[in-house]
């Protein structure tokens, strides 16, 4: 009884250091969008966190499928797709409509939910509720379209999926793209004019408090959260085992279609919140931008920050967007610290980039935490570790 | 009829002719497959390669020195990434090898646009293959003639390459069993060196086919070709060569027999489709053998 | 081993950090320049900083307010996608830009629209002619005419001219630019009385026989193709391959050297519509032909000859407009460049710049060329406007 109690303070303690880390980076976070003056460095490392914790939740939820359930689904780009859509279409104001949708007489699809709220709780409220509830229809539509898609393909063996998962995400993206439905999603062209991160503000009484970069880590960490749970609950158990043996894990009484049908229900949930969440990260969204290509990005973040491995999923996210936005784009233009490089031009960021990539691929399997989770009492006690095999040197 | 025959004959030629180039793709995929269970993503990538590489040697050089020069190159490129790419993680999961092949499109495709700067290179013309032909009224350019024959005299000698020679048993051997036909004391490694070569050199000779017709080459030339040659390939069965010639064929005619009745907007689409139903309905393709996964 | 590979990594990627901490010049003025180098718009993006370049080298400085200060032209790839806008429009306000240059394609310059009118940077359109670009904003600008003009101006064309009665319109899927320009066509063209067919082709198709054999069955007269021009260099090459005797039509993208190349020697009618006619200034085409093939660079990003295109000639009306902002301003800073936009007036090669209370140039002609197949060169022939 005694060390029951004990272990539960133990288990409290457990999360104190996260959750100071993390209340850490959303102070900072919140100074950033408010407090701090706008200069080089801060201009390029907004937009970087923000879209980096996005690809964080991207990533989180294609490795619950790849990583902790063993299907190999190449399908992020489409639901992504379907969820970056369903948020746009339903916060565009309605006097917007029009010039948005040029060709298409106004849509068809008349109001927007943000500005409804907005008239009843004030614009800032409105926008906020508006958004998380578009957020929520937009990944709750990407996860009625994953119940449907997976009736079929969830059947198919590991290529097979992979394979049939990215054919869909070329059908949806071919949808949107049709004329026919152009009265909702506006056809080839672009959408814009919705709810952004921009809107996102607190207002108390008369201080208005803006919450553009805190938003997106908000969800995403709220999202990555969910999914963490998921994963140590009785179906995370399932997942593994499906995932290490399909016919022990059958054997078990485990119901292969059914969990695997939740892993890829709730994978793509996350999916299309990430997409909405790129949508108003982007400001305008359009259907060519959702390509194979987009899946095959998240998933070599996946793999970089190891499959299997939540937190190393988000640091591969945050590593990647920085690398491939920020810190390699000097090996385009064409000098290195004042001195210019003949080789150094456009592209060659690209080509160093894969280069990395496949690096890894090949000599660092494992990623960054292989399927490990970042914790800082393994920090700690891995450090403890170093110092006293160090000492044992020393002494032997 | 006979103005039915040339108002469609068109579609049916650009069919057959389109079909033809994704065969010789679509036997390096089944063949790469068959042996190492493998979807090499990035041999749409190598294929998009081959045609750069003509380009850049027909600047300097006359064709007939520049062709053989494109065929070998295509071999040891796709040689150089088996030995870099696939060889290290043999024993690896199979999705690592998949993620790996992912890694070497993206790699190929950059390099592509390093290269090329992002402007699409024009193919060089090759004489005979490059002229126009009238057919029945239809008028197109020989390659799109010549395609499918080709197409059907290489398949005949790799059938005759697989069935009647030492290699071809080894081949046939490995991709029953992997382990076994190890035990055997067949060389696992030269077999599949071997098939690599095979499907490259079919690849290089698809990309001088197919960029004689379309001509002109970007660095994500090779991702659409690639993907329907694979779709190809598993609708005729995925291991089977006769399989990958007739899915590809079948392909190639119904998505011009798509665009031709006007639904345009989803030619790709279908492709995908078309997938999706086989695998549902004959997870094996139309000539794949069936297999019983063992515990 | 793989520690040490693992530690260089991490080390090159600290390194990396500090790389883009330049020193600034004290008397350097910063011109953005956000364009596509690579993607389907890449050839076309890199005709258009050929004249900012070639304007960059004429006049390289620009008196600002009794000081002279050094143009710096900053480049960021936009990659012809609108996923990859937003980081890219950063680059060039975290870069310090004054004005922003760009961009080849609307959606692209549509989807940074936002991420400049944050950080109060104005931007001059040069060639995007979607009307979305400039509506609504007060930070936008352009100085090509918009596509509702160029449809309009296309199909009366297609009409008076070519005496079309059926027109089939080829776009891309999913690219905002040829499914706007085919839109604004048909609306004009069926007002006309003309039929009009419509299809779309997938991102990297390169097989168009069957798109073109179901315009000759459908009867088309003229087939009206505004993509850009990699899919277009495939349409005239199969078009002539196939023996059709029908006229192309397409709007401003198609005003390339890649056209001409791939027409030269064969049987085909190809028209366009766009910003700027050649020999419309001598002097101007001398010197940057001259330009452009002192330089093998240049050369590449031409497309390998010396022809110069319109978007080459709007990229370099665009320069000078920028410093003629500048010049009024008075100052390097963004948002007194952008109160003083709206007043510049420029006359450049391509006619006389002036905005409107939206933003964008009064433009009320568009050029009509025709490719030449013999000598390789487009032919003058008609100034086109709205009746």
């Amino acid at each position: 009884m005694g060390k029951t109690l004990q272990n539960r303070q133990e288990n409290k303690l457990r999360y104190l250091p996260a959750i100071i880390a993390l209340s850490v980076l959303y102070i900072v976070l919140l100074l950033l969008d408010n407090v701090l003056p706008a200069n080089t460095f801060t201009l390029m490392l907004i937009p970087v966190l923000r879209k980096g914790a996005i690809y964080s939740l991207v990533c989180v939820s294609m490795n619950l499928l790849n990583g902790f359930t063993g299907l190999f689904s190449l399908g992020q780009a489409g639901f992504m797709l379907i969820g970056a859509y369903v948020y746009a279409i339903f916060s565009i104001p309605a006097d917007q409509h029009a010039a948005v949708y040029q060709y298409f007489e106004g849509g068809a699809i008349q109001f927007s939910i943000p500005e409804m709220l907005g008239n009843v709780l004030g614009t800032n409220a409105g926008n906020f509720l508006g958004a998380i509830i578009c957020i929520i229809i937009a990944g709750a539509v990407a996860a009625v379209f994953a119940a449907l898609i997976g009736i079929p393909v969830l059947r198919l063996k590991s290529d097979y999926l992979a394979i049939a998962t990215l054919g869909f995400a070329e059908i949806l993206r071919a949808v949107f793209q049709w004329n026919g439905l152009g009265a909702i999603t506006n056809g080839s062209n672009l959408l814009r004019k919705y709810t952004t991160f921009t809107d996102m503000n607190l207002q108390l009484g008369s201080i208005t408090i803006k919450l553009h970069s805190l938003f997106p880590f908000l969800i995403a960490m709220l999202s990555i959260l969910f999914i963490v749970l998921l994963i140590n609950s009785t179906y995370g158990r399932a997942f593994k085992a499906i995932r290490d043996d399909e016919v022990a894990a059958e054997a078990m009484g485990i119901n292969l279609f059914r969990h695997k049908m939740y892993a890829f229900i709730v994978s793509s949930f996350f999916a299309g919140v990430g997409g909405a969440l790129l949508a108003m990260f982007q400001t305008t969204i359009q259907a060519a931008a959702f390509k194979t290509a987009m899946t095959y990005e998240i998933l070599l973040m996946v793999v970089i920050g190891g499959i299997g491995s939540v937190s190393g999923s988000c640091i591969a996210a945050f590593l990647y967007i920085a690398c491939s936005e920020w810190w390699l784009r000097f090996l385009d233009s064409g000098s290195f610290l004042g001195i210019t490089v003949p080789f150094f031009r456009d592209g060659f960021r690209k080509v160093v980039f894969s280069v990395i990539i496949m690096v890894i691929v090949l000599f660092f399997s494992r990623g960054i935490m292989g399927d490990k989770e970042l914790s800082f009492r393994g920090l700690i006690s891995k450090l403890q570790k170093k110092s006293k095999k160090k000492e044992e040197a020393d002494n032997g | 009829m006979s103005a039915f025959l040339e108002a469609n004959l068109p579609y049916i030629l650009a069919g057959i002719s389109v079909g033809g180039q994704y065969a010789l793709i679509a036997i390096g995929y089944t063949m790469v497959y068959g042996i190492l269970r493998l979807i090499n993503f990035a041999h749409g990538d190598v294929f998009m390669v081959a045609g750069l590489v003509m380009v850049y040697t027909t600047a300097s050089l006359p064709i007939y020195i520049s062709i053989p020069i494109v065929l070998v190159a295509t071999v040891i490129l796709g040689l150089l990434i088996e030995r870099v790419a696939y060889k290290p993680l043999r024993t690896a999961p199979r999705m690592s090898v998949m993620i790996s092949a992912i890694g070497v499109s993206y790699l190929l495709q950059n390099c592509a646009l390093y290269f090329t700067g992002g402007l699409p290179q024009i193919y060089p013309e090759i004489p005979f293959l490059s002229e126009s032909i009238t057919i029945l009224g239809a008028t197109t350019k020989w390659v799109t003639v010549i395609t499918p024959f080709l197409t059907i005299i290489l398949v005949v000698l790799l059938v005759l390459l697989i069935n009647h020679t030492k290699i071809g048993m080894a081949m046939r051997a490995v991709s029953k069993d992997f382990e076994t036909s190890q035990l055997m004391g067949i060389r696992i490694n030269s077999v599949i060196s071997v098939t690599f070569a095979i499907g490259c050199f079919l690849a290089a000779v698809g990309s001088l086919l197919y960029f004689s017709n379309y001509t002109s080459v970007i660095p994500t030339s090779g991702a659409m070709p690639g993907l329907k040659a694979f779709v190809a390939a598993v609708f005729g069965g995925i291991g089977s060569i006769p399989g990958a010639v007739i899915g590809a064929f079948i392909i190639g005619i119904c998505e011009n027999i798509i665009k031709g009745i006007g639904w345009t907007t989803f030619s790709d689409a279908f492709t995908f489709v078309l997938l999706i139903v086989i695998l549902l309905v004959k997870p094996t393709g139309i000539f794949g053998e069936k297999t019983t996964d063992k515990v | 081993m793989k520690k040490t590979i693992a530690l260089l990594l991490a080390l090159a990627m600290f390194c990396c950090l500090f790389a883009g901490c330049g020193g600034q010049g004290g008397n350097t003025i910063k011109i953005g320049v956000y364009e596509p180098q690579s993607g389907d718009n890449g050839a076309g993006g890199k005709q258009e900083i050929l004249g900012m370049q070639y304007a960059n080298s004429l006049t390289p400085t620009v008196e600002i307010g009794g000081k002279t200060y050094n143009v710096e032209l900053v480049y960021a790839d936009n990659e012809s996608s609108t996923d990859k806008a937003v980081s890219a429009a950063t680059t060039l306000v975290s870069a310090g830009c004054s004005v922003v240059l760009g961009s080849y394609g609307s959606s692209v310059s549509i989807a940074a629209s936002d991420t400049f009118a944050a950080a109060g940077i104005p931007a001059i359109g040069v060639t995007c002619t979607n009307p979305q670009v400039t509506e609504g904003n007060d930070h936008y600008f352009r100085i090509c005419f918009l596509d509702p003009f160029q449809g309009t101006v296309l199909a009366n064309f297609a009409y008076e001219k070519l005496g079309a009665s059926t027109v089939y319109c080829l776009g891309q899927l999913g690219n905002d630019y040829d499914q706007g320009l085919i839109n604004y066509f048909k609306e004009a063209a069926e007002a006309l009385g003309m039929t009009v067919i419509t299809a779309e082709f997938p991102e990297n198709n390169s097989d168009f026989t069957s798109y073109l054999t179901t315009a000759k069955n459908e009867g088309a007269d003229v087939i009206f193709a505004p993509c850009s021009t990699s899919y277009a260099q495939l349409i005239v090459e199969q078009t002539a391959a196939q023996g059709l005797n029908i006229p192309l039509l397409a709007g401003d993208t198609w005003d390339s050297n890649v056209i001409l190349n791939a027409a030269q020697g064969k049987d085909s009618q190809i028209y366009v519509s766009t910003f700027y006619a050649e020999g419309g200034d001598p002097d101007f085409e001398a010197g940057i032909k001259e330009w452009i093939k002192g330089d093998a660079t240049n050369l590449a990003n031409n497309g390998g000859d010396d022809m110069v295109a319109a978007v080459t000639v709007m990229g370099y009306d665009a320069y000078y407009t920028a410093l003629e902002a500048l010049k009024a301003a008075g100052s390097t800073k963004p948002a007194d460049v952008k109160a003083a936009l709206p007043g510049v007036t420029y006359t450049g090669v391509s006619g006389a710049i002036a905005f409107n209370e939206i933003g964008d140039a009064e433009r009320d002609t568009a050029y009509i060329k025709m490719a030449n197949t013999e000598t390789g060169a487009w032919d003058f022939v008609a100034v086109q406007g709205v009746n």
